[in-house]
C-alpha cells in the first residue's frame, strides 16, 4: 500500500469574513524550524491593509453593539472551536520547533486564554467603571466604551502571543487587523478558520501574513485606524510606528516584555478602551 | 430701565511684583531672559516674567529628581496627603486674592474666576489629597512614574495646574510644571503656596516660558512622564516627540462639541445650557459646545429664545463682578477668532452678534451666533476658541448623531430631551469623552475627563486620573 | 410650543376648554429642568447691585409692595395702621415711595379702603376661600363679591389645587373664569400656591392654565405654605408671562409672595425680572411683591445709603 497524497492547505488571509488571497498576488515561504518547505503563505500589501481596514470599520459599531454577554459567549464559542482542533494546532507549532508536549501545552494555554477572556466580556465595565460622587445635584457615570478599529502586530508566539493579544482587543468591542507573526504566520491562519466557524461576524478580526516592516507602517499611519498594539515590533519599528501614529493620536500600546504564562492583568483591554462619564441632573 | 451700577472686586488684594523668576527647588531663581504678561482688558504690562532656558529645565526636572529619590517617594502616602489637604487648605483660604489673580492674568470674569476656578481648584486638592494613602484601593499595586513633566494651557490657568500637580502628588509622583506664557502669575503664587505648605523643596518646580521651554520639558531624557493640555497640534508634536521613549504619555486636547437640542427639549434650560456651553470663559474651553445641532422643528423658536437671551449677556470689565463674558486672552487668540469669523462670513453662514459695546483697550470679541451653518463650513470644523457658535439642524436622532460624530475630535457633547430613553441611546452612541445631558460645562474632581480620537488620550480626575500617574 | 395641538393664537386665551384639550396643551408646553432652572436663579443671585442702582432698586420695591396683613387676628384698627404705614412708609423723609397696595381679607376692604381713599395705594382682597380655597364655587363667588362690592380694587385669588393636582383642569379654569367675571373693574391676580404644586413643570402649567383663563397678573403664593416664592418659581412664572406675552399679546403681571423678607431678596427678585421678562415688567403695574416685614427692612437699607451709616429698628415704624 502506497502512501496517500495529502491534500495541502492553501494559508490565505483572512479579511471581512473571506479568505482571499493577497491582492497582489505576492507570497513567501515558510519552512518549518528544520527548513523544510510548509507553505507558501499570501504576503500580504499595503492594500490588503487598507481592505482590512474598510472591514474592520464596517464590523467595529455592529459588534460593539452586540451585548457584552453575546460578545462572550462568541469568544467562548472560539475556545470550544480550537478545543476542537487541538491536534491541527499541535502539529503546526510542533512545525515551528515546540517539542509534543510544548506545543500541546500552548494550545491548551491558549485554548484556555480565550475562555477567561470571554469571561471578561460582561465584567469589564464593572471593573473599569464607576459612579461618580460629584459635588452637585447630578447623576454621574462613567463606562469604557471600545476605541474602535485596532492594529495588532502580533508577537512571535504563534498562538498563544496571539490570543493574548487579539482576544482582549476584540472582546471590549473593537475590531482587529492583525499582522500575524511573521517566521510562523500558518496557525494565525488556521485560527482565522476557527475565528469564521465561532459565530464571529466577519470583519471584527482580520488576519493578514507578510512582512511586518512592510504592513505595519501602514496600519500605523492608516487614518481610519484608532489603536495599535505594538507588541510584536521590534524597538525601532515600533519606535517609527509610534511617531506614525501621533497622526491621528492612535491609543498606542507599546511592545514589552512578554511572558504568556503570566497574569495577562488588564492593561490590554484597558489600552484600547474609552472612558466615557455621562452627567444628568437629578430632580423632580 | 435697571441700568446696574459698576459693581467692580477690588485689586488691591492682589500684590503683583514687579518681576518673578522660576521656581525651581523650592526657590525663585532668575533666568537669563525675560517676557512680559499683559492684562488682556486693558494691555497694561503685569509683571516680566523669567523664561526658563534648556538648562533652566534641566535644573528643575534635576531637582524634582532628587526631591523624587530623596524625599517624596520615601515619604509615608498618608503624610503626602497631609501635604495635599494642607495646599487645599490654603488655596481656599486664599481664594479671593487668587480669583482677582486670575481674572486679571487671564481676562476672565470675576464670577467665574471666584464662582468656578477657585472651588475647583480647592476642591481638585482636597479630593486628590484624601487618595494618596488609598491607592491600594483603586489601582493593583500602585507605583508611581517618578518625576512628570506638565504643559498647561491658558484658558483655566490655576485649575489646569490643579488637575496636572494634585493627582502627581498625590501618587507619589514630583512635577516640572510649565504655565502658558500668557497666564503665568497664579502659578507663580501657586509656588509661594506650596512654600507656605513646607512642601519640600523639588516635589513643585515651576518653569515659565513659552513653546521653547515647553518643548526642553517635554523632551528632557530626565523625566517619566508627560502631561499636556492643550491644542491637538501642539499635542501631535509631543505624542511624536515622545514615540520610541519609554515615557508615559495623557494628553487633553481640542474639540468640537455637538451641543444637541431635541424639540421635547426644556427649552430655557437649553438656552442657558447653549450659553454656558460657548461664552463661558470667552469660549475658551477645550469642551465647548461649539456646535448646536437643533432639531429643525424647533430651530426658529429656539434661536429667538437664545439671541434674546445673549442680548441680556454683560460683556466687559472683566473684575467686575456683574460681567459675564471678558475679555479675549491674548491679541494672538483674538486674531485667530477673527479670522475664523470673517471665514464663516465668507462661506456663506449669516453672522449675528447682540448689540453691545465693547471697550476701546483690551482683546474684545463679541458673542457670536452663526446660522445657516453646514457641516462643510470651517466654522463647523475647526476649533475656534472664542465666544462663537456655529448653528446646525437635523431631522431625526440618527442624523444628529451621525452629524455630532462627523469630527476627528471626541472630547464632549451635549444632549437635550425630556425624554430619558432617548438620552441613554444619545449618550451610548456620541463618540466624546463627556456627555453632558441636560446640562453643560459641568466639572468635578471625581468625574474623569478626556477625550475620544484627536482630543487626545487619558484622563483626568476621579479614579481613573490616578492611573495617568501610576505604574 | 404647542402647535402640535388644535389651539391657534386667536382661540387661545379664551377658548380651549375641556379638561382633554387644556390638558394636551399644558403637558405640551416645554419641560422644566429643575437643576437647570435653580441654577440660573442662583446665578443671577450673584448680581452686584450697588451704589445708585441699588438705591433705584429699593424705591422701586417699595413701590412695588403689597403690604399685607392676613391674620385671623387682624382688626380694623390693625388694618388702618398698616395703611398709614403704606401710605408713608418713613414718616421722617417725604421721598420714599408709597406701597403698591394693602392686601387683606375681604371682611377688611371697606375699612382698607376708607384709610386709603385719594392716597392712589390699592386695596388687594384675598378671596375664595383664602387659603385653601376649599369651599363651594357658591362661597367664593360671594366671597369675591363683597370685597369687589366694597371697593377693592384687586382680588387675589387662590386656585383649586387639588382639581389640579388630581388632572381636572377645566375646573380650575372654570372658576378662574368665574371669579374673572365677579371682579368687573378690579384686577384679578391668581394665586397658584406653587409650595403645593411641587414641581416646576407643574408651576409653568398652572400660569398658563391661569392666563389662558383670564388672569391680570400671576402670584406665587398664600404665604401660608411653605416654600412660598422662591427665586426659581418666580422665574419659571416669568418666562412664563414673557412666553405668554409673545403668543398673544397680552401682558400679564407677577407677584412672587411670601418669604422675601431682606433688601437682598426683592432686589434679586428685580434682577429675576429684568433679565426674564425684561423691563417691562420692572413697573408696580406688572410685578407686585407681597410682604409685611420687607419694608421695614427697604427703609433700613434706604437710610443706609443715604446717611453712610447702618440704621436700626428702633428707628423704624412697627406696624
Amino acid at each position: 500500500m502506497t502512501d496517500r497524497l495529502s491534500v495541502r492547505k492553501t494559508y490565505k488571509l483572512y479579511i471581512g469574513g473571506a479568505f482571499p488571497r493577497s491582492e497582489s498576488g505576492r507570497s513567501y515561504t515558510v519552512n518549518d524550524a528544520k527548513g523544510n518547505f510548509l507553505a507558501n503563505a499570501s504576503r500580504a500589501s499595503r492594500k490588503d491593509v487598507r481592505d482590512a481596514v474598510v472591514a474592520a470599520r464596517k464590523a467595529q459599531t455592529p459588534w460593539a453593539a452586540r451585548t457584552p454577554y453575546n460578545r462572550g459567549q462568541i469568544l467562548y464559542r472560539v475556545a470550544e472551536m480550537l478545543e476542537g482542533r487541538r491536534e491541527q494546532f499541535t502539529d503546526e507549532l510542533r512545525a515551528t520547533g515546540l517539542a509534543k508536549n510544548a506545543a500541546r501545552a500552548e494550545v491548551d494555554a491558549a485554548v484556555d486564554r480565550w475562555v477567561w477572556y470571554a469571561g471578561w466580556a460582561d465584567k469589564v465595565a464593572q471593573v473599569t467603571g464607576a459612579a461618580n460622587p460629584v459635588a452637585g445635584p447630578f447623576f454621574n457615570f462613567s463606562t469604557p466604551e471600545p476605541t474602535g478599529v485596532v492594529g495588532i502586530i502580533a508577537p512571535d508566539g504563534p498562538l498563544l502571543g496571539l490570543a493574548s493579544v487579539l482576544a482582549p482587543v476584540i472582546v471590549t468591542g473593537n475590531t482587529a487587523v492583525v499582522v500575524a507573526a511573521e517566521p510562523a504566520p500558518l496557525p494565525a491562519v488556521t485560527l482565522g478558520e476557527v475565528l469564521a466557524t465561532s459565530d464571529l461576524p466577519g470583519g471584527v478580526v482580520n488576519i493578514l501574513t507578510g512582512h511586518r516592516a512592510e504592513l505595519a507602517p501602514w496600519l500605523a499611519s492608516h487614518m481610519d485606524v484608532n489603536g495599535l498594539d505594538l507588541t510584536g515590533a521590534g524597538e525601532e519599528l515600533a519606535a517609527e510606528c509610534e511617531k506614525a501614529a501621533a497622526e491621528n493620536l492612535k491609543r498606542v500600546l507599546r511592545p514589552a516584555g512578554n511572558d504568556w504564562t503570566a497574569d495577562p492583568g488588564t492593561v490590554r483591554m484597558t489600552t484600547f478602551l474609552e472612558t466615557k462619564t455621562v452627567w444628568h441632573p437629578v430632580g423632580v | 430701565m435697571f441700568e446696574y451700577a459698576p459693581a467692580p472686586e477690588s485689586r488691591d488684594i492682589v500684590d503683583i511684583k514687579p518681576s518673578y523668576g522660576l521656581f525651581i527647588d523650592g526657590e525663585f531663581v532668575d533666568a537669563d531672559t525675560s517676557f512680559k504678561t499683559v492684562n488682556p482688558a486693558s494691555e497694561e504690562v503685569l509683571a516680566e516674567i523669567a523664561e526658563a532656558s534648556a538648562a533652566d529645565v534641566d535644573r528643575a526636572v534635576t531637582a524634582a529628581r532628587r526631591a523624587y529619590d530623596g524625599v517624596w517617594s520615601r515619604l509615608p502616602a498618608a503624610e503626602r496627603a497631609k501635604y495635599l489637604f494642607r495646599i487645599a487648605r490654603i488655596i481656599q483660604e486664599r481664594s479671593r486674592e487668587l480669583a482677582v489673580l486670575e481674572s486679571i492674568d487671564n481676562g476672565k470674569p470675576i464670577r467665574e474666576s471666584r464662582d468656578v476656578d477657585l472651588p475647583l481648584v480647592a476642591a481638585h486638592f482636597f479630593y486628590h489629597a484624601g487618595w494618596a494613602d488609598k491607592l491600594e484601593y483603586a489601582v493593583r499595586d500602585p507605583r508611581p512614574l517618578g518625576v512628570a513633566g506638565q504643559v498647561i494651557p491658558w484658558n483655566f490657568p490655576l485649575l489646569m495646574l490643579a488637575w496636572k500637580i494634585a493627582p502627581a502628588l498625590a501618587c507619589g509622583n514630583t512635577v516640572v510644571l510649565k504655565p502658558a506664557e500668557t497666564t503665568p502669575l497664579t502659578a507663580l503664587a501657586f509656588a509661594e503656596i506650596c512654600r507656605q505648605a513646607d512642601l519640600p523643596p523639588g516635589v513643585v518646580n515651576i518653569v515659565t516660558g513659552a513653546g521653547e521651554t515647553g518643548r526642553a520639558l517635554v523632551e528632557h531624557d530626565g523625566i517619566d512622564k508627560v502631561a499636556f493640555t492643550g491644542s491637538t497640534e501642539v499635542g501631535r508634536r509631543i505624542a511624536r516627540s515622545v514615540a520610541g521613549t519609554r515615557k508615559r504619555l495623557t494628553l487633553e486636547l481640542g474639540g468640537k462639541a455637538a451641543n444637541v437640542i431635541f424639540d421635547d427639549a426644556p427649552l430655557d434650560q437649553a438656552v442657558e445650557g447653549i450659553v454656558n456651553g460657548i461664552f463661558f470663559n470667552q469660549g475658551h474651553v477645550c469642551c465647548a459646545g461649539s456646535r448646536l445641532l437643533v432639531q429643525e422643528s424647533v430651530a426658529e423658536e429656539l434661536l429667538d429664545r437664545l439671541k434674546t437671551r445673549m442680548a441680556t449677556l454683560r460683556v466687559g470689565d472683566p473684575l467686575d463682578k456683574n460681567t459675564d463674558v471678558g475679555a479675549i486672552n491674548s491679541a494672538a487668540q483674538l486674531e485667530k477668532i477673527r479670522m475664523l469669523s470673517e471665514v464663516g462670513e465668507k462661506e456663506g453662514a449669516t453672522r449675528w452678534s447682540p448689540p453691545c459695546e465693547l471697550p476701546d483697550r483690551g482683546f474684545w470679541f463679541a458673542p457670536t451666533v452663526f446660522t445657516g451653518v453646514a457641516q462643510s463650513h470651517r466654522i463647523a470644523r475647526e476649533e475656534i476658541f472664542g465666544p462663537v457658535l456655529s448653528v446646525l439642524t437635523f431631522r431625526t436622532p440618527q442624523e444628529a448623531v451621525d452629524k455630532a460624530n462627523n469630527t476627528p475630535y471626541g472630547l464632549s457633547a451635549g444632549v437635550w430631551t425630556e425624554k430619558g430613553s432617548r438620552i441613554l441611546w444619545m449618550a451610548e452612541r456620541l463618540r466624546a469623552g463627556v456627555v453632558w445631558a441636560n446640562t453643560f460645562n459641568k466639572f468635578d474632581p471625581a468625574s474623569p475627563f478626556g477625550g475620544y480620537k484627536e482630543s487626545g488620550f487619558g484622563r483626568e480626575g476621579g479614579r481613573h486620573g490616578l492611573e495617568a500617574y501610576l505604574r | 410650543m404647542g402647535d402640535a395641538v388644535c389651539v391657534s393664537t386667536e382661540t387661545l386665551p379664551g377658548l380651549v376648554t375641556g379638561t382633554a384639550e387644556l390638558r394636551r396643551f399644558l403637558h405640551g408646553l416645554p419641560g422644566v429642568d429643575q437643576v437647570g432652572a435653580e441654577e440660573r436663579a442662583a446665578r443671577l443671585a450673584t448680581r452686584s447691585i450697588k451704589k445708585s442702582a441699588k438705591a433705584e432698586a429699593i424705591d422701586l420695591a417699595i413701590s412695588m409692595v403689597d403690604l399685607t396683613t392676613l391674620e385671623g387676628a387682624d382688626t380694623p384698627g390693625k388694618v388702618r395702621a398698616l395703611c398709614a404705614k403704606g401710605m408713608h412708609p418713613d414718616p421722617g423723609d417725604a421721598s420714599v415711595p408709597k406701597v403698591a397696595a394693602i392686601c387683606v381679607y375681604s371682611d377688611l376692604v371697606a375699612e382698607a379702603v376708607r384709610a386709603l381713599t385719594g392716597s392712589g395705594v390699592g386695596v388687594a382682597s384675598v378671596a375664595t376661600a383664602f387659603p385653601s380655597g376649599r369651599a363651594p364655587l357658591d362661597a367664593k363667588l360671594a366671597d369675591t363679591r363683597r370685597a369687589v362690592d366694597d371697593g377693592a380694587s384687586e382680588i387675589d385669588m387662590v386656585i383649586d389645587r387639588g382639581a389640579f393636582l388630581a388632572g381636572d383642569y377645566a375646573k380650575v379654569y372654570d372658576e378662574i373664569v368665574a371669579i374673572k367675571a365677579e371682579c368687573g373693574e378690579a384686577h384679578l391676580k391668581v394665586i397658584l400656591e406653587t409650595g403645593e404644586l411641587v414641581t416646576y413643570d407643574n408651576v409653568r402649567r398652572a400660569s398658563w392654565l391661569a392666563m389662558m383663563a383670564g388672569a391680570d397678573f400671576i402670584k406665587t403664593s398664600t404665604g401660608k405654605v411653605s416654600p412660598a416664592a422662591t427665586l426659581p418659581v418666580t422665574l419659571v412664572m416669568l418666562e412664563a408671562v414673557r412666553d405668554y406675552r409673545a403668543r398673544t399679546g397680552r401682558q400679564v403681571g407677577v407677584k412672587p409672595a411670601g418669604g422675601i423678607r431682606s433688601t437682598k431678596d426683592a432686589i434679586k427678585h428685580l434682577v429675576l425680572v429684568n433679565e426674564t421678562a425684561g423691563p417691562d415688567w420692572l413697573t408696580p403695574r406688572w410685578f407686585r411683591i407681597g410682604a409685611s416685614s420687607l419694608l421695614n427692612d427697604l427703609l433700613m437699607q434706604r437710610r443706609k445709603l443715604t446717611t453712610g451709616v447702618y440704621a436700626g429698628p428702633d428707628y423704624f415704624t412697627m406696624d
